[in-house]
């Protein structure tokens, strides 16, 4: 038995947690580079604000109506977010973090679900300040419609317990079958085709013919919509095999003095996030790209290059990034979006490489170690001069709230 | 078409909770008489957050602003722990949402439902069915710096 729990509004909501002013307020929160609408509260729902408008679009509701607009703060969502997940950690046996606002949990064994579900929910509610909904089912297909089931409706008081075999039905006719997990809208087009519009008709399906001329993945989602548990909970992800850093530029990017500091901050980044994995890469790319939609001649490219052993030290992946970089940059363009990618991840494992002579390897792991304990530690930073130090490309976040959670001088006030 | 897998969605980093500084305390009483040789050995390391936080999750900080509760020692600029997972009760200070607004308060259960400042110059908070109030949390620490 699984369980989906799904904070409301997630982004939004964050950012009212600490602004009881705007508890009842419309709150909407843009993407980077503040570009258009990713959460919306309650009350910005209500008043037709849809997902996805671009940031330029909302000056009328926000004169009319006083919409509140946040930019992204990642900081304050991510801490919000492990909060949440810490609870469902302490209530349930087990839990599989699958977004930064999603979780499935294993609810085997659980007498009353209902109850338990009211109790989590109650629980994270009391202990974080964030609303989910939860949905609990056989399957994890189940579980994820049992949720939208539980948002949809208020009188389930954001609870659904979906076990019963003729509930389940009852939800499965009246589901579109695009809005199965799994289940885009083009494979929808497809299914439409063959008769199949709800998820119930794909339930129903005899499961070969949909292997054979789907996708094995599609045979397995029917079979889970049939109460057949096919999706595991997904315990211990194995270590990733790309890491990527990549932003839009908040400013177009016309020299390459400036390329190359937005791509020396990316390589960092992307080298911090792989010591933190605990993983060394042995090659990597970089890409940049004008704007396909300026009007202007467009121009996209990427390079790629490889180390001659891995490595986890931030200078090795500046020097080849460099020379990828002058591969591929060509004057004129203004450039949107660049990003780094290291490849061909493998464990730490500096034994192995003791051949080409430990001392340096651990000299190098040692300096990089203390360069990203200083940087966590919140009481300076230390970074590549080749970044550059007020760099013009980073992100445009004009409407970004404090770090209430993560920064000392941030916190809120209390009178 | 996407199969059903994780989403990529990359959590940014924070100070890991372990983060603390770490205070190392001498268990070694001042008294007379010869002292014990094993008392010379410094028995833990004291992390101030094991003082302030019971239940991580539930706990966030805020600073105070302005004189309300400067009777119960609670003075500008405090910071306050406040842990949201606490039942808080009659006589307990708490943090509170009253008219779109933060506060810090005693609560005061019986005989009517009340958040009383400590400050004698300020009139206690009479909350009704029908106000929009919220309690939040409970105090549960209190840290101050001095210069």
């Amino acid at each position: 038995m699984f369980a989906l729990v799904d904070c409301n509004n997630f982004y939004a909501s964050c950012e009212q947690l600490f602004r009881p002013d705007l508890r009842h307020w419309p709150v909407v929160v843009l993407s980077n580079n503040d570009g258009c609408v990713v959460s919306r509260s309650a009350a910005a729902k209500a008043l037709g604000i849809p997902m996805g408008v671009p940031a330029y679009q909302l000056k009328e509701a926000i004169v009319r109506h006083g919409v509140e607009v946040f930019s992204s703060n990642y900081a304050l969502y991510a801490d919000i977010s492990q909060r949440v997940m810490r609870v469902l950690a302490e209530l349930a046996p087990e839990v599989e973090i699958y977004s930064i606002d999603e979780a499935f949990l294993d609810v085997g064994g659980i007498a009353d679900l209902a109850a338990f579900g009211r109790r989590l929910r109650a629980t994270v509610r009391q202990w974080t300040g964030i609303t989910v909904a939860i949905g609990m089912a056989p399957t994890k297909t189940l579980a994820k419609l049992a949720n939208s089931g539980a948002k949809r409706f208020p009188a389930t008081g954001g609870v659904v317990d979906l076990s019963d075999r003729e509930r389940q039905r009852r939800l499965l006719r009246i589901t579109p079958v695009e809005e199965v997990w799994g289940v885009g809208r083009r494979l929808s087009r497809r299914l439409r085709l063959m008769g199949i519009d709800t998820a119930l008709d794909l339930g129903a399906r005899d499961k070969g013919e949909l292997r054979r001329r789907f996708s094995v993945t599609l045979a397995r989602t029917a079979m889970e919509l049939d109460g057949v548990p096919c999706f595991g909970l997904d315990e211990a992800p194995p270590p990733r095999k790309q890491v990527i850093s990549s932003r839009s530029f908040g400013e177009r990017v016309t020299s390459l003095a400036a390329m190359r500091q937005a791509v020396c901050a990316y390589t960092a980044t992307a080298c911090e996030k792989l010591r933190r994995g605990r993983q060394y890469a042995r090659s990597m790319s970089i890409f940049l790209h004008t704007s396909p939609h300026a009007g202007t001649a467009y121009y996209g490219n990427a390079a790629h290059g490889s180390l001659p052993a891995p490595s986890g030290d931030t200078r090795d992946f500046h020097r080849l990034a460099g020379r990828l970089l002058d591969a591929i940059w060509k004057d004129g363009h203004a450039y949107v979006k660049a990003g780094v990618m290291l490849h061909d991840c493998c464990p730490m494992a500096p034994m192995q490489l003791s051949l080409l002579g430990t001392q340096g390897l651990h000299a190098s792991d040692a300096l990089m170690t203390a360069v990203d304990r200083i940087n966590h530690s919140g009481r300076g930073q230390v970074f590549w001069a080749n970044q550059g130090i007020d760099p013009s490309w980073t992100m445009f976040r004009s409407h970004l709230s404090p770090a209430y959670t993560t920064n000392w001088n941030a916190i809120p006030c209390v009178r | 078409m996407q199969p059903p897998t994780a989403r990529d969605i990359e959590i940014i980093g924070r100070p890991e909770a372990s983060a603390g500084v770490a205070v190392a305390l001498a268990v070694a009483s001042v008294s007379a008489g010869f002292p014990s040789p094993a008392e010379d050995y410094i028995e833990q390391a004291l992390d101030l957050n094991d003082l302030l936080i019971t239940n991580p999750p539930a706990t966030f900080f805020v600073r105070v602003t302005g004189t309300s509760m400067i009777e119960a020692g609670i003075h500008p600029d405090d910071i306050l722990a406040v842990d949201r997972s606490r039942e808080a009760r009659h006589g307990d200070i708490v943090i509170a949402i009253v008219n779109g607004e933060l506060t810090v308060k005693e609560l005061a259960t019986t005989p009517v439902l009340r958040l009383i400042p400590r400050n004698s110059a300020y009139e206690p908070i009479v909350l009704r069915e029908h106000d929009d109030f919220e309690i939040i949390g409970k105090v549960t620490g209190l840290v101050r710096r001095f210069r």
